[in-house]
């Protein structure tokens, strides 16, 4: 249950964030929830990685089909990937991580109180 | 121990982050790039998009109303000018600020700035030669010389003011594609970056000189040898005012000074200065048929810029409106006001004048540091200006530019152009560009001119590039002026490098604006230019440079002959694919061919050449086996020749070759001087066929022998970036041909403007609205303008706000301050 909540919480935090803040506000927005929502250190990474995962997927998948893949096939040729989807796995991991291992630092950071 | 946990977790997670928000080489951060609220997906518009907004602006007096049609093209409709004004600066902003942007680095030699110096310091080294050119002391003198005229001011600031509201409300999610790719953000804009962006359209359009090679053949040709490899005139010629034209005595006149024949036509060293100059292929067309050769009764005026193909687009589709004037055409973006265009009352049109305005003089300086330099017997301070070029790494490169009473010394111990050599002399420039001037302002009048008078007196404002203006007004009037500010020139003067110590080699005057070729409401019925000679040899003043033969000669033709045209005779004519130069080549090429010792292969492509009817049509192979014939028939001619010259040497023009042969039977020149044999143009002929069959015969395998697939048009990013660029277009046309569509040039705003009572206007242009390439409105007019087809413009009434064309419109309304 805190696994899912967490999760939706960090997902709109991070959401809410991205647009005022720069792209890293997706790490603080995991800190911030994972310090007051409490889960062992890896449930919390994991929570933390998912959250951005299926965020940045949804909204990657949202912008992809407004706008038809004009742009994602362009640049995943640019940044010479093989394929968008691998651009899109790409973009994803990267919030993700960021996000897990906000949510991990948010995490031990709880523990020390 | 849970202090470490955390710290440590701490730690990585600041790396992690410290490391996707810094770019890595050629690459950007990755963070910034990738994240779907931040980066390129940001760029990535609704295909569906409405722009459609009420924005609140403290700079605006009047509300003021944007509506985009369809095609993305913006209807502005403003109280008064500033607002309009306004209103295009933000809109070029909006679709296309990072390449006028990116075209003020280029023009002002800061691209190393954001590309870096380059492979073998070639992007360092193009940054230098627009400074030692003078670009950025023209476009300031330019600007100073705009700045004096209130009027002017008011424009260029409105218009910066526009740019500059976008820039400061982007975000960084809204940031152009470009900027995210290459990590950096738009600077402010100012009414110096839309002068350099002037000066740069003056670089790209008066490269019609060959003073440097030039210099090189007379140091090893005779003067008779001279005369025939560059004439000043070729009797195919069709000039811009008619041959047979009377033009009054020259009310200015210069002569030579008396040293000339010593110290400039006798003067034989070879430069080794290799200059990086831009192709002189970029041409034009445009023309007028006059009421009595339309079905309408009105003139029809059609234009098409030939000039390099990009994307984004260098034109900006847009209409204008206030309650003065309602004007529509291409925009320049970076500009104010309508480059080319029509409004209620008339229409104007554009080609290059490609005369020589450029001129270079020997400098004698006392030492290497360049201080002082040799002028009139006596020893002159230069100035020595220091110009800093920051790379993209933040080294700072330091070169330094004396300054002579001529110009710039453009080239000099330091710098050699092209070539990584030092150079063997001292150059300056002396370039119109240098002038002061204010073509803008002939442009805004254009804008609201109203009829011939207003026509005239708008373009006498325009001093360079030089070009044809041509006109037609809903009166009926046509006419079509070459304007520009033009130098006096004694007999060849400044055709080669002039000594630069003594100022009786300096430019004297410009000839008189009045005294500029032009023709207004002809007998013939209809005007033209094609960046052919202005004017036949009875012209007063020396015309010199070098100019296009066959497109001038085929529209004139073509015109003579048309009779109750209309619209779609004349987007038939744009389109037109007839070769005049084949015409005049190819059956002279293949009278001297020995078919007896030719293969069946050989035989077969010689058939197909015969076959061919001189259109440069898409699917026909005639075309590719003549250019390939051509170009390998000339080097046979000229190369062993222009081999043995010393320097940088021009190759002379295709029609010249075609000429001296029909009217020279011992033209001396195909003698291959290389071999003991004494070469006639047949052996010339049958041996460059027989070495092109062999490249045919490997183009045929790859399936590139028909003219589209072996001319392979492209639209190219500005970065060269492939899949931002548009390839492999199906297309016709090509040089010598009014259809001047070559592989990486040609067509770049085709317009034709019928002034009927209500104006019917049609045009198009290779590329899109929208300069962000995630937007569907990017390259959206490629395929219709490589198929020839048009759009009909819309001239926008107010009242017509309620319209199915209408697709979003965006409101400025004042806000108090």
């Amino acid at each position: 249950m805190k696994f899912f909540v967490s999760l939706l919480v960090t997902g709109l935090l991070a959401f809410a964030c991205g647009l005022y803040l720069p792209w890293w506000s997706v790490a603080v927005a995991a800190f911030v929830v994972s310090s007051i929502i409490y889960q062992p250190p890896l449930r919390s990474f994991l929570t933390g990685f998912c959250a951005i995962l299926l965020l940045w997927y949804g909204l990657i998948l949202k912008i992809n089909a407004d706008n038809q893949n004009i742009l994602v096939e362009k640049v995943s040729l640019i940044m010479g990937m093989g394929g968008s989807f691998l651009l899109l796995i790409i973009s994803c991991v990267i919030g993700a991580i960021a996000g897990g291992l906000g949510a991990l630092t948010g995490s031990f950071f709880r523990k020390m109180f | 121990m849970r202090i470490v946990y955390f710290l440590l977790s701490l730690s990585i997670t600041l790396i992690v982050i410290v490391l996707l928000s810094s770019g890595f080489g050629k690459a950007p951060p990755f963070g910034d790039f990738l994240s779907p609220q931040h980066g390129f997906w940001q760029n990535a518009e609704p295909v569906k998009k409405d722009y459609s907004a009420d924005l609140e602006i403290p700079y605006i007096a009047h509300n003021t109303e944007i509506y985009f049609d369809d095609r993305l093209v913006p209807h502005i409709f403003a109280e008064d000018e500033s607002d309009a004004l306004f209103a295009q600066g933000y809109l070029h902003a909006k679709f296309r600020l990072w390449q006028m942007e990116f075209q003020t680095f280029a023009a002002s030699g800061r691209l190393s700035e954001i590309l870096g110096p380059g492979p073998d310091s070639a992007i360092l080294n193009n940054d230098r030669n627009m400074r030692r050119l003078g670009m950025v002391y023209g476009a300031k003198i330019s600007l100073s010389e705009m700045e004096k005229d209130r009027t002017t001011k008011n424009q260029l600031d409105a218009y910066t003011k526009g740019v500059n509201y976008f820039i400061e409300h982007l975000t960084q999610a809204e940031l152009p594609l470009e900027y995210k790719l290459l990590n950096y953000v738009p600077e402010k804009w100012s009414n110096l970056k839309t002068a350099y962006l002037l000066k740069y359209l003056s670089f790209d359009l008066t490269g019609s000189e060959f003073d440097i090679e030039n210099t090189n053949a007379k140091s090893y040709f005779t003067e008779e040898v001279f005369k025939k490899m560059y004439p000043i005139w070729n009797q195919s010629s069709s000039p811009v005012i008619p041959a047979g034209t009377y033009f009054p005595p020259a009310s200015d006149s210069v002569s030579a000074p008396s040293t000339a024949d010593s110290l400039y036509f006798q003067w034989k060293h070879a430069v080794n200065v290799q200059t990086i100059k831009t192709d002189k292929d970029n041409g034009s067309n445009n023309w007028v048929a006059g009421g009595s050769k339309t079905l309408s009764g009105r003139p029809i005026l059609c234009n098409d810029p030939h000039l390099g193909l990009n994307l984004p687009s260098l034109w900006y589709e847009i209409q204008i409106t206030t309650p003065q004037y309602s004007v529509y055409g291409a925009s320049l973006p970076g500009a104010p006001s309508v480059v080319i265009g029509f409004n209620d009352n008339i229409a104007w049109g554009v080609t290059n004048a490609a005369r020589d305005v450029i001129d270079f003089y020997r400098i004698v300086f006392n030492g290497s540091d360049r201080s002082q330099y040799w002028l009139n017997n006596e020893w002159k301070k230069a100035d020595l200006n220091i110009e800093k070029y920051k790379m993209k790494d933040g080294a700072v490169y330091i070169d330094s530019v004396a300054y002579t009473v001529f110009g710039p010394v453009m080239y000099d111990d330091h710098f050699s152009g092209k070539g990584r050599v030092k150079s063997n002399i001292n150059l300056a420039i002396r370039w119109m560009a240098h002038e002061p001037s204010n073509e803008l302002k002939a442009l805004t009048l254009l804008n609201r001119a109203k009829n011939y008078e207003d026509y005239e007196e708008a373009i006498k404002y325009f001093s360079c590039p030089g070009q044809n203006f041509a006109f037609a007004s809903k009166s009926g009037d046509i006419a079509l002026w070459q304007q520009g500010k033009f130098p006096n020139k004694w007999n060849m003067q400044g055709d080669f490098i002039m000594p630069g110590t003594d100022t009786s080699y300096n430019w004297k005057s410009f000839i008189p604006q009045a005294e500029n070729p032009h023709i207004v409401n002809p007998e013939r019925g209809y005007v033209s230019s094609a960046n052919q000679v202005p004017a036949d040899t009875t012209y007063p003043y020396y015309l010199g440079g070098d100019y296009d033969v066959y497109r001038g000669l085929q529209i004139n033709r073509m015109l003579e002959i048309m009779d109750g045209i209309t619209t779609e005779d004349m987007q038939r004519l744009q389109n037109d694919n007839y070769n005049a130069f084949a015409e005049a080549a190819v059956p002279y090429m293949i009278q001297h061919l020995r078919e007896d010792a030719l293969t069946p292969q050989e035989k077969k492509y010689l058939e197909a050449l015969r076959a061919w009817n001189y259109r440069n049509d898409n699917e026909q192979t005639g075309p590719t086996i003549f250019v390939n014939w051509f170009d390998i028939f000339e080097e046979m001619i000229w190369l062993d020749e222009l081999g043995r010259q010393p320097g940088p040497s021009r190759m002379p023009d295709e029609p010249t070759l075609i000429e001296a042969l029909k009217s020279d039977s011992i033209f001396e020149f195909t003698d291959d001087v290389n071999t003991p044999e004494k070469e006639t143009v047949d052996d010339i002929a049958t041996r460059s066929f027989r070495k092109v069959c062999i490249k045919l015969t490997s183009l045929e395998k790859e399936g590139r022998l028909t003219w589209s697939k072996y001319k392979d048009s492209g639209i190219r990013h500005l970065l060269r970036l492939e899949p931002l660029s548009r390839f492999h277009l199906n297309t016709g046309g090509g040089r010598n041909v009014i259809n001047a569509t070559q592989q990486f040039k040609g067509p770049s705003w085709k317009m034709i403007v019928q002034l009927t009572d209500s104006t019917e206007a049609y045009g198009i242009y290779p590329g899109g609205q929208n300069g962000n390439a995630g937007s569907r409105h990017y390259d959206e007019f490629v395929g219709d303008w490589a198929e020839g087809k048009y759009y009909r413009l819309w001239h926008m009434k107010k009242e017509q706000s309620g319209d199915k064309r209408v697709s979003s419109v965006l409101k400025f309304l004042p806000a108090f301050k």
